[in-house]
Protein backbone atom coordinates (compact mmCIF):
# COMPACT_ATOMS: atom_id res chain seq x y z
CA UNK A 1 0.00 0.00 0.00
CA UNK A 2 2.44 2.64 -1.15
CA UNK A 3 1.82 6.29 -0.42
CA UNK A 4 0.40 8.25 -3.31
CA UNK A 5 2.34 11.15 -4.80
CA UNK A 6 1.49 14.65 -3.64
CA UNK A 7 1.67 17.92 -5.47
CA UNK A 8 4.99 19.67 -5.65
CA UNK A 9 4.06 22.56 -3.41
CA UNK A 10 2.97 20.30 -0.56
CA UNK A 11 6.07 18.23 -1.07
CA UNK A 12 8.36 21.23 -0.89
CA UNK A 13 6.69 22.47 2.27
CA UNK A 14 7.56 19.28 4.14
CA UNK A 15 10.08 19.81 6.92
CA UNK A 16 12.55 17.19 8.17
CA UNK A 17 11.33 14.97 10.99
CA UNK A 18 14.44 15.90 12.97
CA UNK A 19 13.26 19.53 13.07
CA UNK A 20 10.57 18.51 15.58
CA UNK A 21 13.14 17.31 18.05
CA UNK A 22 15.31 20.35 17.49
CA UNK A 23 12.30 22.59 17.97
CA UNK A 24 11.36 20.96 21.26
CA UNK A 25 14.93 21.20 22.51
CA UNK A 26 15.18 24.85 21.49
CA UNK A 27 13.34 26.74 18.72
CA UNK A 28 16.46 28.79 18.00
CA UNK A 29 18.50 25.64 17.54
CA UNK A 30 15.88 24.46 15.09
CA UNK A 31 16.12 27.73 13.14
CA UNK A 32 19.92 27.79 13.17
CA UNK A 33 19.97 24.29 11.69
CA UNK A 34 16.98 24.33 9.36
CA UNK A 35 16.76 27.99 8.37
CA UNK A 36 20.34 29.18 8.58
CA UNK A 37 21.91 25.81 7.76
CA UNK A 38 24.60 26.26 10.36
CA UNK A 39 26.75 23.24 11.02
CA UNK A 40 24.73 21.21 8.60
CA UNK A 41 27.85 19.07 8.14
CA UNK A 42 28.07 18.46 11.86
CA UNK A 43 24.53 17.20 11.99
CA UNK A 44 25.36 14.84 9.15
CA UNK A 45 28.40 13.45 10.95
CA UNK A 46 26.37 13.04 14.10
CA UNK A 47 23.78 11.12 12.13
CA UNK A 48 26.52 8.91 10.74
CA UNK A 49 27.66 8.03 14.25
CA UNK A 50 24.11 7.37 15.25
CA UNK A 51 23.75 4.90 12.46
CA UNK A 52 26.68 2.82 13.70
CA UNK A 53 25.33 2.54 17.19
CA UNK A 54 21.99 1.57 15.90
CA UNK A 55 23.25 -1.22 13.70
CA UNK A 56 24.85 -2.83 16.76
CA UNK A 57 21.84 -2.41 18.94
CA UNK A 58 19.55 -3.45 16.11
CA UNK A 59 20.86 -6.97 16.01
CA UNK A 60 19.91 -7.62 19.61
CA UNK A 61 16.45 -6.24 19.03
CA UNK A 62 15.50 -8.30 16.06
CA UNK A 63 13.36 -11.32 16.73
CA UNK A 64 12.98 -14.30 14.49
CA UNK A 65 9.85 -14.65 12.42
CA UNK A 66 9.27 -10.94 12.31
CA UNK A 67 9.54 -8.73 9.27
CA UNK A 68 11.92 -5.87 9.95
CA UNK A 69 12.60 -2.89 7.70
CA UNK A 70 15.50 -0.51 8.27
CA UNK A 71 16.00 3.09 7.23
CA UNK A 72 12.40 3.44 6.06
CA UNK A 73 11.69 6.68 4.17
CA UNK A 74 8.56 8.33 5.55
CA UNK A 75 6.39 11.34 5.16
CA UNK A 76 3.11 12.68 6.40
CA UNK A 77 1.09 15.25 4.52
CA UNK A 78 -1.05 15.86 7.59
CA UNK A 79 1.98 16.66 9.75
CA UNK A 80 3.97 18.18 6.89
CA UNK A 81 7.10 16.21 7.67
CA UNK A 82 9.49 13.94 5.85
CA UNK A 83 12.27 11.74 7.16
CA UNK A 84 13.33 8.28 8.02
CA UNK A 85 12.60 5.62 10.63
CA UNK A 86 15.60 3.66 11.90
CA UNK A 87 13.73 0.41 12.19
CA UNK A 88 10.13 -0.61 11.63
CA UNK A 89 8.99 -4.01 12.77
CA UNK A 90 5.80 -5.38 11.28
CA UNK A 91 3.89 -7.14 13.98
CA UNK A 92 0.64 -8.93 14.44
CA UNK A 93 -0.49 -12.17 12.96
CA UNK A 94 -0.23 -10.94 9.39
CA UNK A 95 2.72 -8.75 10.02
CA UNK A 96 0.61 -5.74 9.18
CA UNK A 97 0.99 -3.50 12.20
CA UNK A 98 4.04 -1.26 11.95
CA UNK A 99 6.01 -0.79 15.15
CA UNK A 100 8.67 1.95 14.85
CA UNK A 101 11.87 1.73 16.87
CA UNK A 102 14.25 4.62 17.20
CA UNK A 103 17.79 4.26 18.53
CA UNK A 104 19.24 7.07 20.62
CA UNK A 105 22.86 7.35 21.63
CA UNK A 106 22.17 8.95 25.00
CA UNK A 107 19.75 8.18 27.77
CA UNK A 108 16.06 8.95 28.33
CA UNK A 109 15.44 12.66 28.69
CA UNK A 110 13.16 14.79 30.78
CA UNK A 111 11.64 16.49 27.74
CA UNK A 112 9.48 14.60 25.28
CA UNK A 113 11.47 15.28 22.09
CA UNK A 114 12.31 11.62 21.50
CA UNK A 115 8.72 10.50 22.00
CA UNK A 116 7.49 13.21 19.66
CA UNK A 117 9.91 12.15 16.96
CA UNK A 118 8.80 8.55 17.30
CA UNK A 119 5.14 9.54 17.35
CA UNK A 120 5.66 11.55 14.16
CA UNK A 121 7.09 8.42 12.57
CA UNK A 122 4.05 6.48 13.71
CA UNK A 123 1.73 9.05 12.20
CA UNK A 124 3.68 8.84 8.93
CA UNK A 125 3.33 5.05 9.01
CA UNK A 126 -0.41 5.32 9.61
CA UNK A 127 -0.71 7.57 6.60
CA UNK A 128 1.36 5.26 4.42
CA UNK A 129 -0.27 1.98 5.42
CA UNK A 130 -3.74 3.06 6.44
CA UNK A 131 -3.62 1.09 9.69
CA UNK A 132 -3.45 2.31 13.28
CA UNK A 133 0.00 2.35 14.85
CA UNK A 134 -0.66 2.29 18.58
CA UNK A 135 2.87 1.90 19.92
CA UNK A 136 6.59 1.85 19.29
CA UNK A 137 9.83 1.87 21.25
CA UNK A 138 12.90 3.95 21.98
CA UNK A 139 16.18 2.22 22.56
CA UNK A 140 18.80 4.13 24.50
CA UNK A 141 22.45 3.32 23.81
CA UNK A 142 23.80 4.64 27.07
CA UNK A 143 21.50 2.67 29.34
CA UNK A 144 20.91 -0.10 26.76
CA UNK A 145 17.28 0.09 27.82
CA UNK A 146 14.28 -0.23 25.65
CA UNK A 147 11.33 1.94 26.48
CA UNK A 148 7.88 1.33 25.06
CA UNK A 149 5.94 4.37 23.89
CA UNK A 150 2.17 4.45 23.52
CA UNK A 151 0.94 6.95 20.96
CA UNK A 152 -1.92 8.33 23.03
CA UNK A 153 -3.94 11.39 22.13
CA UNK A 154 -1.87 13.70 24.33
CA UNK A 155 1.37 12.71 22.58
CA UNK A 156 -0.26 13.00 19.17
CA UNK A 157 -1.55 16.47 20.01
CA UNK A 158 1.91 17.56 21.14
CA UNK A 159 3.39 16.14 17.95
CA UNK A 160 0.89 17.97 15.73
CA UNK A 161 1.41 21.17 17.66
CA UNK A 162 5.20 20.91 17.43
CA UNK A 163 5.09 20.15 13.70
CA UNK A 164 2.87 23.18 13.10
CA UNK A 165 5.06 25.47 15.15
CA UNK A 166 8.30 24.28 13.56
CA UNK A 167 6.84 24.45 10.07
CA UNK A 168 5.60 28.01 10.45
CA UNK A 169 8.88 29.10 12.02
CA UNK A 170 10.87 27.60 9.17
CA UNK A 171 8.49 29.13 6.62
CA UNK A 172 8.92 32.57 8.20
CA UNK A 173 12.70 32.17 7.82
CA UNK A 174 13.16 34.10 11.03
CA UNK A 175 15.51 32.96 13.77
CA UNK A 176 14.21 33.63 17.26
CA UNK A 177 16.64 35.23 19.70
CA UNK A 178 18.42 32.91 22.13
CA UNK A 179 17.14 32.16 25.59
CA UNK A 180 20.14 31.33 27.73
CA UNK A 181 19.35 28.16 29.68
CA UNK A 182 21.20 25.25 31.29
CA UNK A 183 20.53 23.09 28.22
CA UNK A 184 22.76 25.41 26.17
CA UNK A 185 25.75 23.60 27.61
CA UNK A 186 24.62 20.46 25.81
CA UNK A 187 23.89 22.29 22.57
CA UNK A 188 26.31 21.68 19.72
CA UNK A 189 25.53 25.13 18.34
CA UNK A 190 26.40 27.08 21.45
CA UNK A 191 29.54 28.67 19.98
CA UNK A 192 27.63 29.86 16.94
CA UNK A 193 24.57 30.88 18.91
CA UNK A 194 26.34 32.80 21.68
CA UNK A 195 23.28 32.75 23.95
CA UNK A 196 24.97 34.62 26.81
CA UNK A 197 25.99 37.52 24.59
CA UNK A 198 23.01 37.69 22.28
CA UNK A 199 20.14 37.03 24.65
CA UNK A 200 19.95 40.71 25.46
CA UNK A 201 22.62 42.28 23.25
CA UNK A 202 23.80 45.79 24.02
CA UNK A 203 23.20 48.63 21.61
CA UNK A 204 26.19 48.27 19.31
CA UNK A 205 26.49 52.03 18.79
CA UNK A 206 26.82 52.53 22.54
CA UNK A 207 29.15 49.58 22.89
CA UNK A 208 31.43 50.97 20.16
CA UNK A 209 31.45 54.39 21.76
CA UNK A 210 32.50 52.85 25.06
CA UNK A 211 35.29 50.88 23.38
CA UNK A 212 36.64 53.96 21.71
CA UNK A 213 36.30 56.07 24.80
CA UNK A 214 34.16 58.76 23.24
CA UNK B 1 34.00 29.43 18.39
CA UNK B 2 35.82 27.23 15.96
CA UNK B 3 38.86 25.08 16.35
CA UNK B 4 41.97 26.73 14.99
CA UNK B 5 43.42 24.25 12.57
CA UNK B 6 46.68 24.68 10.74
CA UNK B 7 47.20 26.42 7.49
CA UNK B 8 49.82 24.73 5.35
CA UNK B 9 52.08 27.29 3.71
CA UNK B 10 54.09 25.97 0.81
CA UNK B 11 56.90 28.40 0.23
CA UNK B 12 59.04 26.71 -2.41
CA UNK B 13 58.46 28.14 -5.82
CA UNK B 14 58.99 24.73 -7.44
CA UNK B 15 56.64 22.77 -5.23
CA UNK B 16 54.02 20.41 -6.63
CA UNK B 17 51.20 19.30 -4.34
CA UNK B 18 49.48 15.99 -4.58
CA UNK B 19 47.25 13.70 -2.56
CA UNK B 20 48.41 10.46 -1.01
CA UNK B 21 45.68 8.70 0.93
CA UNK B 22 44.35 11.24 3.40
CA UNK B 23 47.51 13.35 3.20
CA UNK B 24 48.77 16.24 1.18
CA UNK B 25 52.29 15.65 -0.11
CA UNK B 26 54.70 18.40 -1.14
CA UNK B 27 57.06 17.38 -3.92
CA UNK B 28 60.00 19.15 -5.49
CA UNK B 29 61.58 17.65 -8.60
CA UNK B 30 59.75 14.41 -8.03
CA UNK B 31 60.95 13.85 -4.49
CA UNK B 32 58.82 14.16 -1.41
CA UNK B 33 59.67 17.11 0.85
CA UNK B 34 56.83 16.98 3.32
CA UNK B 35 53.36 15.74 4.06
CA UNK B 36 50.46 16.66 6.31
CA UNK B 37 47.20 14.87 7.14
CA UNK B 38 44.24 16.67 5.59
CA UNK B 39 42.09 16.50 8.72
CA UNK B 40 44.58 18.75 10.52
CA UNK B 41 44.25 21.49 7.93
CA UNK B 42 41.99 24.44 7.51
CA UNK B 43 43.65 25.86 4.43
CA UNK B 44 46.58 25.55 2.06
CA UNK B 45 48.42 28.60 0.80
CA UNK B 46 50.91 27.88 -1.94
CA UNK B 47 53.52 30.20 -3.37
CA UNK B 48 54.64 27.54 -5.81
CA UNK B 49 54.32 27.79 -9.55
CA UNK B 50 53.55 24.20 -10.63
CA UNK B 51 50.29 23.80 -8.71
CA UNK B 52 48.35 20.87 -7.31
CA UNK B 53 46.88 17.62 -8.58
CA UNK B 54 43.17 17.42 -9.37
CA UNK B 55 42.83 14.59 -6.84
CA UNK B 56 44.14 16.86 -4.09
CA UNK B 57 41.92 19.73 -5.23
CA UNK B 58 38.90 17.45 -5.05
CA UNK B 59 39.79 16.05 -1.63
CA UNK B 60 40.34 19.56 -0.23
CA UNK B 61 37.13 20.83 -1.76
CA UNK B 62 35.19 18.05 -0.14
CA UNK B 63 36.81 18.55 3.25
CA UNK B 64 36.18 22.30 3.16
CA UNK B 65 39.89 23.07 2.91
CA UNK B 66 40.52 26.04 0.68
CA UNK B 67 43.64 26.14 -1.46
CA UNK B 68 44.91 29.59 -2.36
CA UNK B 69 47.58 30.06 -4.98
CA UNK B 70 49.70 33.16 -4.54
CA UNK B 71 52.61 34.20 -6.67
CA UNK B 72 56.00 34.24 -4.95
CA UNK B 73 55.41 37.85 -3.93
CA UNK B 74 52.25 36.91 -2.14
CA UNK B 75 49.95 38.30 -4.79
CA UNK B 76 46.70 36.38 -5.02
CA UNK B 77 46.31 34.31 -8.18
CA UNK B 78 43.51 31.83 -7.71
CA UNK B 79 41.76 29.70 -5.19
CA UNK B 80 39.92 26.44 -5.21
CA UNK B 81 37.01 25.78 -2.95
CA UNK B 82 34.36 23.15 -2.60
CA UNK B 83 30.67 23.16 -3.35
CA UNK B 84 29.46 24.87 -0.22
CA UNK B 85 25.83 24.72 0.64
CA UNK B 86 26.23 28.29 1.81
CA UNK B 87 23.28 30.10 3.17
CA UNK B 88 21.12 31.70 0.57
CA UNK B 89 19.01 33.65 3.09
CA UNK B 90 22.04 35.23 4.66
CA UNK B 91 23.43 36.10 1.25
CA UNK B 92 20.16 37.70 0.25
CA UNK B 93 20.17 39.74 3.47
CA UNK B 94 23.75 40.74 2.66
CA UNK B 95 22.88 41.75 -0.91
CA UNK B 96 19.83 43.70 0.17
CA UNK B 97 21.87 45.55 2.77
CA UNK B 98 24.64 46.25 0.26
CA UNK B 99 22.12 47.66 -2.24
CA UNK B 100 20.74 50.10 0.28
CA UNK B 101 22.98 53.11 0.90
CA UNK B 102 21.87 53.70 4.48
CA UNK B 103 21.61 50.07 5.52
CA UNK B 104 25.37 49.61 5.30
CA UNK B 105 26.15 52.55 7.59
CA UNK B 106 26.15 50.64 10.92
CA UNK B 107 28.43 48.02 9.37
CA UNK B 108 30.92 50.43 7.86
CA UNK B 109 30.86 52.48 11.04
CA UNK B 110 31.88 49.44 13.06
CA UNK B 111 34.71 48.67 10.64
CA UNK B 112 36.10 52.19 10.40
CA UNK B 113 35.75 52.96 14.10
CA UNK B 114 37.55 49.73 15.02
CA UNK B 115 40.26 50.29 12.44
CA UNK B 116 41.03 53.81 13.63
CA UNK B 117 40.97 52.62 17.25
CA UNK B 118 43.35 49.78 16.42
CA UNK B 119 45.74 52.08 14.57
CA UNK B 120 45.64 54.22 17.68
CA UNK B 121 46.50 51.19 19.80
CA UNK B 122 49.58 50.49 17.66
CA UNK B 123 50.74 54.04 18.34
CA UNK B 124 49.81 53.95 22.01
CA UNK B 125 51.82 50.79 22.53
CA UNK B 126 54.85 52.38 20.87
CA UNK B 127 54.48 55.42 23.10
CA UNK B 128 54.06 53.29 26.17
CA UNK B 129 57.05 51.04 25.42
CA UNK B 130 59.48 53.45 23.82
CA UNK B 131 58.06 56.94 24.27
CA UNK B 132 61.05 58.13 26.27
CA UNK B 133 63.69 56.95 23.84
CA UNK B 134 62.15 58.40 20.70
CA UNK B 135 64.37 60.82 18.82
CA UNK B 136 63.58 64.54 18.68
CA UNK B 137 60.07 65.31 17.57
CA UNK B 138 59.14 61.64 17.27
CA UNK B 139 57.22 61.53 20.45
CA UNK B 140 55.27 64.69 19.69
CA UNK B 141 54.42 63.38 16.21
CA UNK B 142 53.11 60.13 17.64
CA UNK B 143 51.11 61.91 20.29
CA UNK B 144 49.57 64.16 17.68
CA UNK B 145 48.67 61.15 15.52
CA UNK B 146 47.20 59.40 18.55
CA UNK B 147 44.93 62.38 19.22
CA UNK B 148 43.94 62.65 15.60
CA UNK B 149 43.01 58.97 15.43
CA UNK B 150 40.93 59.33 18.58
CA UNK B 151 39.18 62.25 16.99
CA UNK B 152 38.53 60.33 13.76
CA UNK B 153 37.25 57.30 15.67
CA UNK B 154 34.83 59.51 17.60
CA UNK B 155 33.59 61.19 14.46
CA UNK B 156 32.82 57.80 12.89
CA UNK B 157 30.24 57.28 15.62
CA UNK B 158 28.24 60.23 14.34
CA UNK B 159 28.84 59.74 10.60
CA UNK B 160 25.60 59.08 8.76
CA UNK B 161 26.74 57.92 5.34
CA UNK B 162 29.17 55.41 3.92
CA UNK B 163 30.83 58.17 1.91
CA UNK B 164 31.56 60.16 5.05
CA UNK B 165 32.95 57.03 6.66
CA UNK B 166 35.18 56.37 3.67
CA UNK B 167 36.53 59.89 4.06
CA UNK B 168 37.21 59.27 7.75
CA UNK B 169 38.96 56.04 6.94
CA UNK B 170 41.24 57.92 4.54
CA UNK B 171 41.91 60.54 7.18
CA UNK B 172 42.88 57.88 9.70
CA UNK B 173 45.20 56.21 7.19
CA UNK B 174 46.93 59.53 6.57
CA UNK B 175 47.46 60.21 10.25
CA UNK B 176 48.67 56.67 10.87
CA UNK B 177 50.94 56.06 7.92
CA UNK B 178 52.19 59.64 8.29
CA UNK B 179 53.97 58.56 11.48
CA UNK B 180 54.66 54.95 10.58
CA UNK B 181 58.36 55.76 10.14
CA UNK B 182 58.54 56.90 13.76
CA UNK B 183 57.48 53.40 14.77
CA UNK B 184 60.53 51.87 13.06
CA UNK B 185 63.35 52.10 15.55
CA UNK B 186 66.40 50.42 14.01
CA UNK B 187 67.73 53.51 12.27
CA UNK B 188 68.61 51.20 9.38
CA UNK B 189 68.14 53.11 6.11
CA UNK B 190 67.07 49.85 4.44
CA UNK B 191 63.89 49.98 6.49
CA UNK B 192 62.52 53.38 5.77
CA UNK B 193 58.86 53.58 4.97
CA UNK B 194 58.20 55.81 1.99
CA UNK B 195 54.42 56.02 2.20
CA UNK B 196 52.06 53.23 1.27
CA UNK B 197 52.83 51.67 -2.11
CA UNK B 198 51.27 48.44 -3.32
CA UNK B 199 51.66 47.72 -7.00
CA UNK B 200 54.49 47.11 -6.68
CA UNK B 201 55.68 47.73 -3.12
CA UNK B 202 58.51 50.24 -3.48
CA UNK B 203 60.35 49.60 -0.23
CA UNK B 204 60.95 46.75 2.17
CA UNK B 205 58.37 47.89 4.69
CA UNK B 206 55.70 48.00 2.02
CA UNK B 207 56.79 44.61 0.69
CA UNK B 208 56.23 43.14 4.15
CA UNK B 209 52.94 44.92 4.70
CA UNK B 210 51.62 43.70 1.36
CA UNK B 211 52.77 40.18 2.09
CA UNK B 212 50.91 40.01 5.39
CA UNK B 213 47.85 41.70 3.96
CA UNK B 214 47.67 38.96 1.33
CA UNK B 215 47.77 36.28 4.06
CA UNK B 216 45.18 38.13 6.09
CA UNK B 217 43.02 38.40 2.99
CA UNK B 218 43.12 34.64 2.57
CA UNK B 219 42.07 34.12 6.19
CA UNK B 220 39.28 36.71 6.09
CA UNK B 221 37.87 35.28 2.92
CA UNK B 222 37.80 31.78 4.35
CA UNK B 223 36.17 33.03 7.55
CA UNK B 224 33.40 34.79 5.62
CA UNK B 225 32.74 31.73 3.50
CA UNK B 226 32.69 29.48 6.53
CA UNK B 227 29.94 31.66 7.98
CA UNK B 228 27.86 31.70 4.82
CA UNK B 229 28.65 35.24 3.66
CA UNK B 230 29.59 36.19 0.11
CA UNK B 231 33.15 37.54 0.20
CA UNK B 232 32.63 39.57 -2.97
CA UNK B 233 29.82 41.83 -1.83
CA UNK B 234 31.16 44.50 0.47
CA UNK B 235 30.00 47.61 2.27
CA UNK B 236 33.05 49.82 2.66
CA UNK B 237 34.54 48.52 -0.58
CA UNK B 238 32.06 48.70 -3.41
CA UNK B 239 31.60 45.87 -5.88
CA UNK B 240 34.21 45.43 -8.53
CA UNK B 241 34.44 42.32 -10.69
CA UNK B 242 36.95 39.91 -9.28
CA UNK B 243 37.43 41.79 -6.04
CA UNK B 244 36.68 40.16 -2.70
CA UNK B 245 35.22 43.38 -1.32
CA UNK B 246 33.76 41.95 1.87
CA UNK B 247 37.05 40.21 2.66
CA UNK B 248 38.75 43.58 2.23
CA UNK B 249 36.15 45.15 4.54
CA UNK B 250 36.74 42.53 7.21
CA UNK B 251 40.50 42.94 6.87
CA UNK B 252 40.48 46.64 7.62
CA UNK B 253 40.12 46.46 11.38
CA UNK B 254 42.49 43.48 11.62
CA UNK B 255 45.36 44.97 9.61
CA UNK B 256 46.87 47.01 12.46
CA UNK B 257 46.51 44.14 14.94
CA UNK B 258 47.73 41.22 12.89
CA UNK B 259 49.87 42.64 10.12
CA UNK B 260 51.21 46.10 11.01
CA UNK B 261 52.21 45.17 14.52
CA UNK B 262 54.03 42.11 13.25
CA UNK B 263 55.88 44.10 10.58
CA UNK B 264 57.05 46.52 13.24
CA UNK B 265 58.24 43.83 15.60
CA UNK B 266 60.05 41.84 12.89
CA UNK B 267 61.95 44.94 11.83
CA UNK B 268 62.52 46.41 15.27
CA UNK B 269 63.80 43.12 16.64
CA UNK B 270 66.10 42.89 13.62
CA UNK B 271 64.64 39.56 12.59
CA UNK B 272 64.93 40.71 9.00
CA UNK B 273 67.91 42.22 7.22
CA UNK B 274 68.21 44.33 4.11
CA UNK B 275 69.32 41.37 1.99
CA UNK B 276 66.24 39.37 2.90
CA UNK B 277 64.64 41.38 0.11
CA UNK B 278 65.27 41.71 -3.58
CA UNK B 279 65.03 45.08 -5.21
CA UNK B 280 63.98 44.60 -8.80
CA UNK B 281 65.15 46.73 -11.70
CA UNK B 282 61.89 48.59 -11.97
CA UNK B 283 61.97 49.44 -8.26
CA UNK B 284 59.61 46.78 -6.96
CA UNK B 285 60.73 45.12 -3.73
CA UNK B 286 60.02 41.52 -2.77
CA UNK B 287 60.75 39.18 0.09
CA UNK B 288 63.26 36.40 -0.66
CA UNK B 289 62.27 32.77 -0.43
CA UNK B 290 64.31 31.99 2.69
CA UNK B 291 63.04 35.07 4.52
CA UNK B 292 59.51 34.21 3.47
CA UNK B 293 59.75 31.03 5.53
CA UNK B 294 60.79 32.87 8.67
CA UNK B 295 58.11 35.44 8.17
CA UNK B 296 55.44 32.75 7.79
CA UNK B 297 56.51 31.11 11.02
CA UNK B 298 56.15 34.47 12.75
CA UNK B 299 52.72 34.90 11.18
CA UNK B 300 51.56 31.50 12.43
CA UNK B 301 52.84 32.28 15.91
CA UNK B 302 51.11 35.63 15.91
CA UNK B 303 47.83 33.92 15.11
CA UNK B 304 48.27 31.66 18.12
CA UNK B 305 48.48 34.56 20.57
CA UNK B 306 45.51 34.44 22.92
CA UNK B 307 43.44 37.49 23.70
CA UNK B 308 40.05 38.33 25.08
CA UNK B 309 37.52 39.16 22.42
CA UNK B 310 36.09 42.57 23.31
CA UNK B 311 32.50 41.80 22.38
CA UNK B 312 32.20 38.15 23.38
CA UNK B 313 34.40 38.61 26.46
CA UNK B 314 35.80 35.18 25.61
CA UNK B 315 39.43 34.18 25.24
CA UNK B 316 40.48 33.05 21.78
CA UNK B 317 43.57 32.89 19.58
CA UNK B 318 44.08 35.90 17.34
CA UNK B 319 43.71 33.56 14.36
CA UNK B 320 40.07 32.92 15.22
CA UNK B 321 39.12 36.59 15.46
CA UNK B 322 38.26 36.80 11.74
CA UNK B 323 35.75 34.00 12.33
CA UNK B 324 34.27 35.75 15.35
CA UNK B 325 33.87 38.94 13.31
CA UNK B 326 32.32 37.13 10.34
CA UNK B 327 29.86 35.60 12.79
CA UNK B 328 29.01 38.99 14.29
CA UNK B 329 28.48 40.45 10.83
CA UNK B 330 26.18 37.55 9.96
CA UNK B 331 24.25 38.07 13.20
CA UNK B 332 23.83 41.74 12.41
CA UNK B 333 22.60 40.97 8.90
CA UNK B 334 20.19 38.38 10.30
CA UNK B 335 18.86 40.93 12.77
CA UNK B 336 20.23 39.77 16.13
CA UNK B 337 22.37 42.88 16.55
CA UNK B 338 21.55 46.49 15.72
CA UNK B 339 25.05 47.19 14.44
CA UNK B 340 28.36 45.58 13.68
CA UNK B 341 30.69 45.47 16.70
CA UNK B 342 34.08 45.85 15.05
CA UNK B 343 37.07 44.23 16.70
CA UNK B 344 38.51 46.88 18.98
CA UNK B 345 41.97 45.93 20.18
CA UNK B 346 43.38 47.41 23.35
S1 LIG C 1 22.90 27.55 22.65
FE1 LIG C 1 21.00 27.52 23.83
S2 LIG C 1 19.75 29.13 22.91
FE2 LIG C 1 21.39 28.68 21.49
S3 LIG C 1 20.53 27.21 20.08
FE3 LIG C 1 21.58 26.06 21.65
S4 LIG C 1 20.05 25.63 23.20
FE4 LIG C 1 19.21 27.24 21.88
Amino acid sequence: MPASPIDRETEEALIPLSALQHYLFCPRQCALIHVEQLWAEDAATAEGRLFHDKVDAGRAETRPGQRVARGVALRSVALGVTGKADVVEFRGRDHLTPFPIEYKRGKPKAHRADEVQLCAQAMCLEEAFGVPVPEGALFYGETRRRQGVAFDEALRALTRQTADAARSMIASQATPPPVHMPACRRCSLEALCQPARLEAPPSVARWLAAQIGA
Amino acid sequence: MRRMLNTLYVTSEDAWLRKDGANVVVEIDGSERGRAPLHMLEGVVSFGRPGASPALLAACAEAGITISHLDPNGRFLARVEGPRTGNVLLRRAQFRAADNPTRGVPIVRGIVAAKAANQRTVIRRALRDHGDSLPGGGREALEAAERRLTDVARRTLAATSVDLLRGLEGEAAQAYFGVFNQLLRTGDPAFVFGGRSRRPPLDRVNALLSFFYALLGHDCRSALEAHGLDPQVGFLHSDRPGRASLALDLMEELRPVLADRLVLSLINRRQLAADDFTVEDAGGVRLNETARKRVLVAWQERKRDELTHPFFGESMPLGVVAHAQAQLLARHLRGDLDGYPGFVWK
